[in-house]
């Protein structure tokens, strides 16, 4: 993985702007927790993608020193699995919010879960639309009034822990951005974890979102490390995920050695990147290309 | 164009389902290693099995890029094909089909019928079995030897073993004879061209310029008439060391390639007008990050899902409007299959160079149309550009991804090296990519980077060719197409040449950036101009007026979703001269 042996701290990651989120936003902790965990990894900024979508989280690759990617609203997975599919030297981190991921860009969500591409997938889960100043997200609860359900939420939010689960995800994991060392861990092991891990981030909004703030989930959260959990149970780890009351579980719920898209795609068994190879054809293959057509 | 010495059309209508691709694979290769021209055209439906399909092979010693006028021999694989073709076949053409369930109708040119008893004959209860008797009648007429037959017949059945080989002989054979013994042949044989040539699909074509220009990455969903490109990659990927992806929607596709070309890969995906809608909000998202990426839109007739299995030139104004905002992205629409071949190559380079996006058009005639083509032609190692890319580690500080330079031009580092960390976003950005879409909104900055951006594209029309007059420029006539309609219209001025009628063409290529200056100097001396289109509203018509304020005297236009044929576009100017319409629309002969 990492190949430096002067050791970074937190802090030279540090991006070139300061973020624009609101005092007390559950994204400062995301963001540090980041920081720490490829610091503590031994990674150098050149070593690393951060990719994100369109939001108020989506905005943390301008703050943090990596190389990065700031695409299009729902697409982060997209563009990041193109990113590793160039370069698969790269360590890629994919940012963004519940609205980002398991919203417009759900379609990549499902079938990213399904190639298992080496991908670490944070999403910062506010519950809300914040940037848009308060709308409902896809996983704001049953009955929220917000602007655009002045009479209460009627839809079942969607549950990503289950869905990543289902759909071949081979790292999944909840946390609560409150415990900075906590979700620091599980980035951790995300990045070390070889195929698709998600790491779903309660992170308040403490503008738009006055249900589910700091206090909620502080009361609520229950580590699955003290619960004695087998993750490589996939119907244990659903029913866990399925929780969402006075108990609200965090820790790694699922994980599997299935193989990542990296290693079972031909063309990256030799060679290096992508990125890195000689643009030319091979004066034999071309050849044969140009006989065939004969 | 189509002035060679033998000029030989045949066509192939079943259903789908009949294995009508198999003789029609067959007879390319014969024609292409005898070294003679092909140009092959197939009509057919959204359907897997049913419907009628219709296989057009014209074959001639002088270059073909069209389809043609004419149908000199139709073999027919069912009823349906004999009803609804037999009265297009005149006096000297033959009609070949399988007596035992084919009947002649009433509708008779002229034509020879020639009527195998392929049960008698074969003595075998395989459906296919009348397409390989046919193809052995076909030899015969045409005057090709049975051992060239045999040859390819082996060739073609040697993987599926002896027996499989020996039973399609032995019935070529039987159709052969009995052709041989009662029907009349064609006066003139296909001549030996020479240079044998070798076959591809406009699709292969563009595919292959791709890989030929380095292209590592391709992704797509599949759609018709684009998924040859895939196939074609998909085929050859592991070969050529290109990674091949198949993504759950073209929303995935477009970002996905935009992905792998920021990681500094030369990436590509194809898509028809359908696919390309989804794939535009990533079009601009290039053009703001300025990432070097390579779409291809093989239209087929819209709108909506529209007619999937149809050509139409449609989708001009969708590409010049692809995605929001107002920024600089290439535009070009290669005129013939070779032409789409070198101009891939050529695409990623300027792309490289100028750090946008760009489309390549092409269309269903082309694009699934098969042609011969010459090897030697086929530069497999053209030149590799990539422009003001930086792809060693630096151990100085200051690296400014977007940095305001003379040529607007900033040298673009590939991710992953080291001192060159640094952010692309979508939001507008700063030289240092800060965004100061938020909170820092600056009209200043937004000017510059503006301004920098589209100063790319000050100089790009020096690294293209412009367009070109063919023909006199005093002619009467100046035919003005775009894209796939290159091949046909020069066909029809040749005629209305011959004719008497004086005519030259002049063919765009490059859409964007667009020669208008050039095109003014040449059309401004003409006498009568005429677009021709494929397609409703004058798409191309409509964008000359809008960049050159020149407005054509006249318009043939075709959108019954079938290609021109030379003849259309001869008719058209002839009723223009005559003075019954300045807007001429064909009819489609040929109903499929």
């Amino acid at each position: 993985m990492a190949t430096t042996e002067i050791n970074l701290r937190p802090a030279d990651f540090k991006g070139k702007s300061n973020p624009d989120w609101c005092p007390g936003c559950g994204d400062f902790g995301v963001l540090n927790a980041i920081q720490r965990a490829v610091a503590e990894l031994g990674f150098r900024p050149h070593e690393i993608m951060t990719v994100s979508g369109i939001g108020c989280s989506s905005n943390l690759p301008g703050y943090i020193n990596t190389y990065g990617m700031h695409t299009l609203h729902g697409r982060s997975l997209a563009m990041a699995t193109g990113v590793k599919m160039a370069n698969h030297e790269m360590n890629v981190i994919v940012t963004g919010g519940d609205g980002d991921g398991y919203g417009i860009g759900g379609n990549h969500f499902t079938h990213t879960a399904r190639r298992n591409t080496d991908l670490t997938y944070i999403v910062m889960n506010n519950q809300i639309y914040g940037l848009t100043t308060g709308q409902i997200s896809p996983t704001s609860s049953l009955g929220m009034t917000t602007k655009s359900t002045p009479f209460g939420n009627v839809e079942q939010p969607v549950n990503p822990l289950t869905s990543a689960i289902m759909n071949g995800a081979t790292y999944v994991a909840r946390a609560y951005s409150g415990d900075v060392r906590h979700l620091s861990e599980l980035i951790q092991k995300g990045i070390q974890h070889k195929g698709f891990s998600i790491i779903d981030c309660f992170s308040p909004c403490v503008t738009f979102n006055l249900t589910n703030t700091h206090d909620f989930f502080k009361e609520r959260v229950k580590k699955l490390e003290d619960e004695e959990h087998d993750t490589s149970s996939w119907e244990l780890a659903c029913e866990k995920a399925m929780v969402f009351g006075d108990t609200i579980y965090t820790g790694v719920f699922f994980e599997s050695d299935r193989a990542a898209l990296e290693d079972v795609e031909p063309v990256l068994k030799e060679g290096g990147p992508l990125s890195r190879r000689e643009l030319g054809l091979d004066k034999d293959e071309a050849q044969k290309i140009i006989s065939r057509m004969m | 164009m189509g002035l060679g010495t033998y000029d030989f059309a045949l066509a192939i209508g079943g259903e789908a389902g009949q294995g009508i691709a198999t003789p029609g694979d067959i007879l390319a290769r014969i024609i292409v290693r005898r070294g003679l021209n092909l140009s092959t055209y197939n009509a057919y439906q959204s359907i897997v099995r049913g419907g009628h399909i219709f296989l057009t092979m014209r074959i001639s010693d002088a270059e073909v890029e069209n389809h043609g006028d004419k149908l000199d021999l139709l073999l027919c694989l069912n009823q349906d094909t004999m009803d609804r073709h037999q009265r297009l076949m005149g006096p000297g053409s033959r009609i070949v089909y399988n007596s035992d369930s084919v009947t002649p109708g009433s509708h008779d040119n002229g034509a020879d019928l020639c009527g195998l008893p392929v049960g008698e004959l074969t003595e075998s209860r395989n459906r296919l079995v009348q397409n390989t008797v046919g193809m052995g009648a076909i030899a015969s007429l045409m005057g090709i030897d049975f051992s060239v037959l045999e040859e390819s017949l082996t060739l073609r059945f040697q993987r599926r073993g002896q027996e499989m080989v020996d039973e399609n002989v032995r019935v070529a054979r039987a159709g052969y004879d009995y052709s041989e013994e009662h029907f009349k042949p064609f006066d003139q044989s296909p001549p030996d061209g020479g240079k044998p040539l070798a076959v591809w699909s406009g699709n292969d074509a563009l595919a292959m310029g791709a890989a030929a220009a380095g292209c590592k990455f391709y992704a797509a969903y599949p759609m018709s008439p684009a998924s040859g490109v895939l196939h074609w990659m998909a085929a050859n990927a592991r070969n050529l060391g290109i990674m091949v992806r198949q993504v759950e929607d073209e929303i995935g596709v477009a970002n996905m390639v935009v992905g792998a070309a920021q990681a500094g890969t030369r990436s590509m995906c194809a898509t028809s007008g359908g696919g390309f809608a989804l794939m535009t909000e990533a079009v601009g998202a290039a053009a703001m990050m300025e990432i070097p990426v390579v779409f291809i839109n093989v239209m087929r007739a819209g709108p909506s899902t529209g007619v999937p299995t149809k050509t139409e030139q449609g989708d001009l104004w969708q590409v010049l409007g692809a995605s929001q905002g107002d920024f600089e992205r290439i535009i070009v629409a290669p005129s013939d299959s070779l032409d789409a071949f070198n101009t891939m190559p050529e695409v990623f380079n300027l792309t490289d160079k100028y750090q946008c996006p760009a489309i390549v058009i092409s269309d269903l005639y082309i694009s699934e149309g098969r042609f011969s083509v010459d090897p030697d032609l086929i530069n497999m190692h053209p030149g590799i550009d990539r422009g003001a890319l930086i792809t060693e580690p630096s151990d100085t500080d200051g690296y400014l991804r977007y940095k305001d330079t003379e040529s607007g031009i900033s040298p673009r580092a590939l991710s992953g090296l080291e001192g060159y960390v640094h952010l692309v976003a979508t939001d507008e950005h700063d030289e240092d990519s800060t965004l100061i879409s938020d909170e820092f909104t600056n009209p200043h900055k937004r000017r510059q980077m503006v301004e920098k951006r589209a100063r790319k594209f000050d100089n790009i029309l020096g690294d293209i060719q412009g367009p070109v007059l063919e023909g006199s420029p005093d002619a009467d006539v100046t035919l003005i197409g775009w894209g796939s309609t290159k091949g046909i219209i020069d066909e029809a001025a040749g005629s209305l040449n011959a004719s008497g009628v004086s005519t030259s063409c002049l063919h765009i290529k490059w859409m964007v950036p667009f020669h208008g200056d050039e095109i003014m100097t040449i059309l401004s001396k003409a006498k009568r101009t005429i677009i021709v289109e494929n397609n409703f509203s004058g798409q191309f018509a409509r964008y000359l007026r809008s960049e050159t304020g020149f407005a054509a005297d006249g318009h043939i236009r075709k959108y019954d979703g079938e290609p021109f044929m030379p003849h259309h576009i001869v008719d058209g100017v002839n009723a223009q001269i005559a003075g019954n319409t300045d807007k001429y629309v064909p009819y489609q002969e040929i109903t499929v």
